[in-house]
C-alpha cells in the first residue's frame, strides 16, 4: 500500500483527502461549533459573523454547523447507494454472464429498458410517489443504476468465462460458487470499484437534486440539498444561505472526482 | 430493415415495461389521490363522496383492469384526466412540453457556441495553456450541481445587476437566457471533454500525417479534413444531451419557475396526480427513445460505410 502512494503522490493526496472528509463525516457532531438542530428565534437570518460565521438560517441555526452535519449525511447516503449500485448490479451480472439461459435474457431485457430512459426522470417519479425520505431517495437512485453496473459485470464475466483457468477449475470439480467467489469476483473487482468510485460524485449531486426538489432529506435534516432549496426562497435577504452548502457540495464532490480519476489510473494502468 | 423493426418492437417493450412500473408504484404509493384531491380546498370530504368519486374514476377496480383501461385510453391518444388541474392530462403535457422544447432548443445554441470552439482549442493545442484553462474550467463544472450553478447565475445576473428576470413563469425572450445559460454550461463541461477527445481522435489519424506531408496548412487540415469526419460521434452526444434536456431539468426548471414539463411533473408529484405522472413519465420515455432512434438513422445517413454494411 505505501508502495503505491509513493509511485502515485497525487493518488496519496486525494486518498488524504477523502479520509479527511470522512473524518469530518463521523465526527460532526463533535467538530459542529453548534447544535444543527437548534434553532434560536432571535437570531434569524444573520449575516455571518465571528458567532456565525457562515451565519444563520430561517430558524436561527447556525449555517456552519449544519453545513459540517449535512457532510455526514451526505457522505452515508452516496456511500450506501455505490455499495448498493455494486452489490445488486454485481449480482446480477456475475449471474446473467456465467449461468448465461433465461435468466440472463429477461435480465438483460430489464436492464436495457432502464437504459433506455432517462434515470433523473425515473428517479424523481419513484422517490416522489413513494414519498421524501432518505431511505425512498436511496431506493430510487438504486433502481434507477444498477442496470449500468449489471450490464457491465456481465460483460466482464462473459470475458472471463471461457478462460483456461476457469475451465480448469469446473473440470477439477470446484463447486460452483467457489469459482465465482474465489476466480470470478477478484478479477472483476477492481472494474467494479473503480466505477464505483467515479460515480461517487455524480450520485452526490443527484441526492442533492433530489433533496432541492424536495424529495430527499426532509425538514430538519441538515442536507445539502434541502439547505438550499430553504436558502433559495431568502436569495435577496440571506444569500449565504444559497451559496455555502453549495460550495460544500462543489468541494466535496470536486475531491470525489479527482480520487475517482486517480483511483482509476493506479487501478487500471491500459487506461492512458 | 429488419433491424429498424427490431429496435420498434423493443422500444414498444419498454414503453410497456416503464408505463407499468409507474403505475405500480402510483398504485402503491401512501396518500389518496381522491381524497387530496377533493380536500385541497381545506373541507372534510364524507367517505361516501369518496366513494363516489373513486367510482367515476375507474379507481375502485382492480390494479390490472385500471392499467388495462388507461393503456387502451393512451392507444386513442386520450391519458385521462388530471386531478389538479381539471384538464385533460394531453393537454397538460403539450402545454408543458411547449416551453421545455424552446428551452432545450435555445440551450442546444448555446452549448454549441460554447463547446465547440472551447473544445477544438484545447485540442488543437493540446498540453499548452489553452488547453489545461479549457480542462480546468470543464473539471470545476463538471463537479457543481447545476441547480446551485443556475442560483448563482440567477443572484448576479438577476439581483444583483438587474439583467435578467428573477421568475419568469410565461415564456418571454429575456427570461429564457438564464435558465438557457445555466443549462448549457453545466452541459458543455462534459461536452468539451468529448469534443476535445474526438477531434485528437482524428487529429492523431494517418491521414492526418499524409496532409501535414503533403504540406497543407493546419488549418485547412482542421477545416477540411478533421471537422467533417469528427460530425459524426459529435451527433450521438448531440443526441443524448437533446433527449436529456427534453426529459431531466426539472431543477432548473423550478430554479427559474420556467413553465416546463419538468416543472409541471414535480408539481403533478407534489399533488399527487397520478395521471399527470403516469403521462409525463410515458411521454418523456416516448420523446426519449425516439430521439435516440432517430440519433442511429442518422448514424446509418451520414456514414456510407454502415449503409453499405447494412445493405450486404
Amino acid at each position: 500500500m505505501a508502495e503505491v502512494f509513493k509511485k502515485n503522490k497525487l493518488f496519496a493526496v486525494y486518498t488524504a483527502l477523502v479520509i479527511v472528509l470522512v473524518l469530518i463525516a463521523i465526527f460532526a457532531p463533535y467538530l459542529a461549533p453548534q447544535d444543527p438542530y437548534d434553532g434560536n428565534m432571535r437570531n434569524v437570518l444573520q449575516p455571518p459573523t465571528p458567532e456565525h460565521f457562515l451565519g444563520t438560517d430561517k430558524l436561527g441555526r447556525d449555517t456552519f454547523s449544519r453545513i459540517i452535519c449535512g457532510t455526514q449525511v451526505s457522505l452515508f447516503m452516496t456511500i450506501c447507494v455505490v455499495i448498493l449500485l455494486a452489490l445488486v448490479g454485481g449480482l446480477v451480472g456475475i449471474l446473467s454472464g456465467y449461468f448465461g439461459g433465461k435468466v440472463e435474457m429477461i435480465l438483460m431485457r430489464v436492464a436495457d429498458m432502464m437504459l433506455a430512459f432517462p434515470g433523473v426522470v425515473l428517479a424523481i417519479a419513484i422517490a416522489g410517489i413513494l414519498g421524501g425520505s432518505i431511505a425512498n431517495t436511496i431506493l430510487a437512485l438504486l433502481a434507477v443504476g444498477w442496470a449500468k453496473y449489471a450490464r457491465l459485470v456481465r460483460s466482464l464475466v462473459i470475458k472471463l468465462r471461457y478462460n483456461d483457468f476457469i475451465i480448469a477449475a469446473q473440470v477439477n470439480g470446484t463447486k460452483t460458487i467457489n469459482i465465482l467467489w474465489r476466480h470470478v469476483l477478484p478479477n472483476i473487482l477492481p472494474m467494479v470499484v473503480i466505477t464505483g468510485a467515479m460515480d461517487i460524485g455524480t450520485m452526490m449531486m443527484e441526492i442533492a437534486g433530489l433533496s432541492f426538489l424536495g424529495f430527499g432529506a426532509q425538514p430538519p435534516t441538515p442536507e445539502w440539498g434541502l439547505m438550499l432549496n430553504e436558502g433559495r426562497q431568502y436569495i435577496q435577504t440571506a444569500p449565504w444561505l444559497m451559496i455555502y452548502p453549495g460550495v460544500a457540495i462543489f468541494i466535496v464532490v470536486a475531491i470525489f472526482n479527482l480520487w475517482g480519476d486517480s483511483l482509476r489510473d493506479v487501478l487500471d494502468p491500459r487506461h492512458e | 430493415m429488419k433491424k429498424i423493426s427490431n429496435r420498434l418492437a423493443q422500444m414498444f417493450v419498454t414503453l410497456i415495461g416503464v408505463s407499468f412500473i409507474t403505475f405500480c408504484l402510483a398504485y402503491l404509493a401512501p396518500g389518496d389521490p381522491v381524497a387530496m384531491l377533493l380536500e385541497s380546498a381545506d373541507t372534510i370530504v364524507s367517505e361516501e363522496v369518496l366513494e363516489k368519486t373513486r367510482k367515476e374514476l375507474g379507481l375502485d377496480k382492480p390494479f390490472i383492469v385500471q392499467y388495462g383501461n388507461w393503456l387502451a385510453g393512451v392507444v386513442q391518444g386520450d391519458m385521462g384526466m388530471s386531478y389538479s388541474a381539471k384538464k385533460p392530462v394531453v393537454e397538460k403535457l403539450s402545454e408543458g412540453f411547449a416551453g421545455t422544447l424552446l428551452l432545450a432548443f435555445v440551450t442546444i445554441i448555446f452549448v454549441l457556441i460554447i463547446s465547440l470552439p472551447l473544445g477544438i482549442w484545447s485540442a488543437v493545442r493540446q498540453n499548452e495553456w489553452p488547453d489545461y484553462v479549457v480542462r480546468f474550467l470543464a473539471f470545476i463544472g463538471v463537479s457543481m450541481p447545476s441547480f446551485w450553478l443556475g442560483l448563482i447565475l440567477l443572484y448576479i445576473f438577476g439581483l444583483k445587476l438587474g439583467w435578467f428576470p428573477i421568475a419568469s413563469s410565461t415564456v418571454t425572450a429575456k427570461g429564457i437566457v438564464l435558465p438557457a445559460l445555466t443549462l448549457a454550461i453545466y452541459q458543455s463541461t462534459k461536452y468539451v471533454r468529448q469534443v476535445r477527445t474526438v477531434i485528437l481522435d482524428e487529429l492523431h489519424q494517418d491521414y492526418v500525417t499524409g496532409a501535414r506531408a503533403r504540406g497543407l496548412s493546419e488549418s485547412a487540415i482542421l477545416w477540411k479534413h478533421v471537422l467533417p469526419n469528427a460530425v459524426l460521434p459529435l451527433i450521438t452526444l448531440l443526441g443524448m444531451s437533446i433527449g436529456w434536456l427534453l426529459g431531466g431539468v426539472a431543477v432548473i426548471e423550478i430554479v427559474f419557475s420556467w413553465p416546463g414539463i419538468g416543472n409541471m411533473a414535480v408539481r403533478a408529484i407534489m399533488m399527487r396526480d397520478y395521471p399527470l405522472i403516469e403521462g409525463f413519465v410515458l411521454w418523456i420515455a416516448i420523446v426519449y427513445m425516439a430521439i435516440n432512434f432517430l440519433v442511429d438513422l442518422s448514424y446509418t445517413w451520414l456514414d456510407p460505410k454502415l449503409r453499405k454494411g447494412e445493405q450486404r
